[in-house]
C-alpha cells in the first residue's frame, strides 16, 4: 500500500513537473517548491544524523574528545556572516579552509593532472598507422590549443594560424560535449517516462 | 520555401511531443536495437573480472535522484559483476542525497546474488569532506569510516579485518554526476597509485576521457548508454538497454530538426539579402 502511495505521488509530481512544457503553472511551481523544502529538509536531518551528532557531539560527550571544540569553534563562526557587526570572525574559518585547499591543490595538481597529462601528451609520432596519426592530433590539438590561451603576443603569422586551429579543436571539443549533454537529457527523460510506463501506469512489463 | 520557414516558427511545445513520442513508442513496443560495446567500458568490465576472488572495489556513490536513471542501471550491473566473481563491494557516499540510491541499489542486488552484509558487501555510508577525506583513506579508512551506515563498528564485520587503506583496495570505482571524479583522480589516483575506474554522467563523460587517454582511469562508462553497455555484459538487460531504442530514435529527431532548422535559417536569410539588394 505505502509503494502504491509513492509511486502515485512520484508519478503525479513528475506530471507536474512536466506540465512547465506547456506553460508555467501553479502545478509546476508547487512540485518545485515542494522539491526544494524537502531536499533542504533532508539536507538538515542528515547533516545532523550523519555529521554533528556522530562525528562532534558523541565524540565529545560520550569519549571526552574535548579537542573537537576546536573545530566545532571555527565551524560557529562561519554562522556569524549573519551579523554584520562580527562577520569578520568568520575569516578565520575561511582561511583555514583556503589555507588548506590551496596546500592539497597545489600538490594534487601537480600530480594528478599537469604531470601525468604532459606525460601523455609525449606520445610517439613515428610509423605510419593510425596510432601514430591519433597521436599526431593529440600533440597537434594540444599545442594549437595552447596557441589560442597564449595572450602576451599579438597573433600575427604563425601564432594566428596556431590560434585560429585551436580554436577549431577547442569548439569540436565544444560540440562532443553538446553532443553527450543532449544524450544526457534524453536519458533523463527516458528514465522519468520508463517510470511512469512501467511503475505507474504498468504498460511495460 | 514556405514549408521551411514555417517550420522555423514552429510552437517549441511541438517539438516537446514529438520528442516524447519517439520516446515513449519505442518502449511500449521495443524494437530489437544492437548495443555495441566500446572500449573505455569493455576495459572497465575485464579489469574487473581479471581481479582476484576476494578483492576489496571501493564504489563511491557521488550522484543523486536527478542522474538516477543514467547512474542506477551501471551501479546495479557493477554489483551483479561483484558478486558473480566474488568480490567485495566497500560503498561509501560524497553526495548525501545519493545515500538511499547507493543502499538501495546494494540492498536490491546483494539480495538477488545471496551476499552476507558485512561478509560479502558492506555500506560505509555518507562523510563530509570529501577531499580530506580521500586523501585520509590513503592512511587509515577507520579514520573517516569508524562505524557503518548503521553505526555499527567497522572492525564487527569479517570483511573490514584486514581492510585499511588504499592498499588493501583493488579498484575504485567512482558514479559521478558532477566533478567530485576529479579529486578522485587527484588524490586517490595522483597520490596513493588508487586505480580507478568511472561511471559519469553523459554531460560530464567527455572532460573524463583526456584521462581514459592518459591512463589515469581504468576505463569509462559514459551515461546510459555506457550502463547500456555494462548491462550487455554482465548478461542481464534492464532499464538501460530498454531505453536504448529510444535514446536513438531521439537523437535522430534532434538531428533531423537541428538540419531542418538550420535549412530554414539559410532560406529566410537569403530571402532577406534578396529584398535588401531591391
Amino acid at each position: 500500500m505505502g509503494t502504491t502511495i509513492g509511486i502515485w505521488i512520484a508519478a503525479g509530481l513528475t506530471l507536474f513537473i512536466y506540465s512547465f512544457l506547456y506553460k508555467d503553472n501553479p502545478f509546476y511551481k508547487f512540485a518545485e517548491h515542494l522539491y526544494v523544502g524537502i531536499t533542504a529538509g533532508y539536507w538538515i536531518i542528515y547533516t545532523w544524523a550523519y555529521v554533528i551528532q556522530p562525528m562532534l557531539l558523541d565524540p565529545m560527550i560520550k569519549n571526552k574528545q574535548f579537542i573537537l571544540i576546536i573545530p566545532a569553534f571555527f565551524g560557529i563562526i562561519m554562522l556569524t556572516r549573519w551579523f554584520p557587526q562580527i562577520s569578520w570572525l568568520s575569516r578565520w574559518s575561511i582561511a583555514f579552509t583556503v589555507g588548506m585547499g590551496a596546500g592539497l591543490g597545489v600538490t594534487g595538481a601537480i600530480q594528478g593532472f599537469i604531470l601525468p597529462q604532459v606525460q601523455a601528451t609525449l606520445v610517439p609520432l613515428t610509423g605510419f598507422n593510425f596510432e601514430t596519426f591519433n597521436n599526431f592530433l593529440i600533440v597537434f590539438g594540444v599545442l594549437t590549443t595552447l596557441i589560442y590561451f597564449y595572450f602576451s603576443k599579438e597573433q600575427k603569422g604563425v601564432l594566428r594560424w596556431g590560434s585560429k586551429i585551436g580554436i577549431t579543436f577547442i569548439m569540436v571539443a565544444f560540440g562532443a560535449s553538446f553532443g553527450y549533454t543532449v544524450m544526457a537529457r534524453i536519458s533523463l527523460l527516458i528514465g522519468r517516462i520508463y517510470f511512469l510506463l512501467s511503475d505507474w501506469l504498468k504498460v511495460l512489463r | 520555401m514556405n514549408f521551411f520557414i514555417k517550420l522555423s516558427k514552429i510552437d517549441r511545445r511541438f517539438i516537446y511531443l514529438f520528442i516524447a513520442l519517439v520516446v515513449v513508442l519505442p518502449l511500449i513496443f521495443k524494437p530489437k536495437f544492437p548495443v555495441v560495446v566500446s572500449k573505455p567500458v569493455q576495459d572497465v568490465y575485464d579489469y574487473i573480472e581479471k581481479l582476484p576472488e576476494g578483492s576489496n572495489v571501493l564504489i563511491s556513490i557521488d550522484y543523486d535522484a536527478a542522474s538516477m536513471p543514467e547512474q542506477q542501471p551501471f551501479l546495479e550491473a557493477l554489483l551483479r559483476q561483484l558478486f558473480k566473481n566474488k568480490l567485495k563491494p566497500i560503498l561509501i557516499v560524497q553526495w548525501q542525497l545519493g545515500a538511499p540510491l547507493g543502499t538501495m541499489g546494494l540492498e536490491k542486488i546483494a539480495k538477488e546474488m545471496g551476499a552476507v552484509y558485512g561478509v560479502d558487501y558492506i555500506n560505509l555510508g555518507y562523510r563530509p569532506g570529501y577531499v580530506a577525506q580521500m586523501v585520509g583513506i590513503g592512511k587509515e579508512i577507520r579514520d573517516y569510516f569508524k562505524v557503518d551506515y548503521r553505526n555499527i563498528p567497522l572492525d564487527s564485520f569479517p570483511m573490514m579485518k584486514n581492510v585499511h587503506n588504499y592498499n588493501d583496495i583493488a579498484l575504485l570505482v567512482g558514479l559521478e554526476a558532477g566533478s567530485t571524479y576529479l579529486a578522485w583522480i587527484e588524490y586517490a589516483g595522483g597520490r596513493f597509485k588508487q586505480k580507478i575506474a568511472l561511471a559519469l554522467n553523459a554531460v560530464s563523460a567527455p572532460d573524463a576521457y583526456y584521462f581514459y587517454q592518459s591512463g589515469q582511469i581504468v576505463g569509462l562508462v559514459g551515461g546510459m548508454k555506457g550502463a547500456a553497455e555494462y548491462e550487455v555484459l554482465v548478461d542481464k538487460p534492464d532499464l538501460a538497454v530498454a531505453g536504448m531504442a529510444s535514446q536513438s530514435y531521439s537523437h535522430l529527431v534532434i538531428i533531423l530538426f537541428i538540419v531542418l532548422g538550420n535549412i530554414a535559417y539559410f532560406i529566410e536569410k537569403g530571402m532577406k539579402n534578396k529584398e535588401g539588394g531591391k
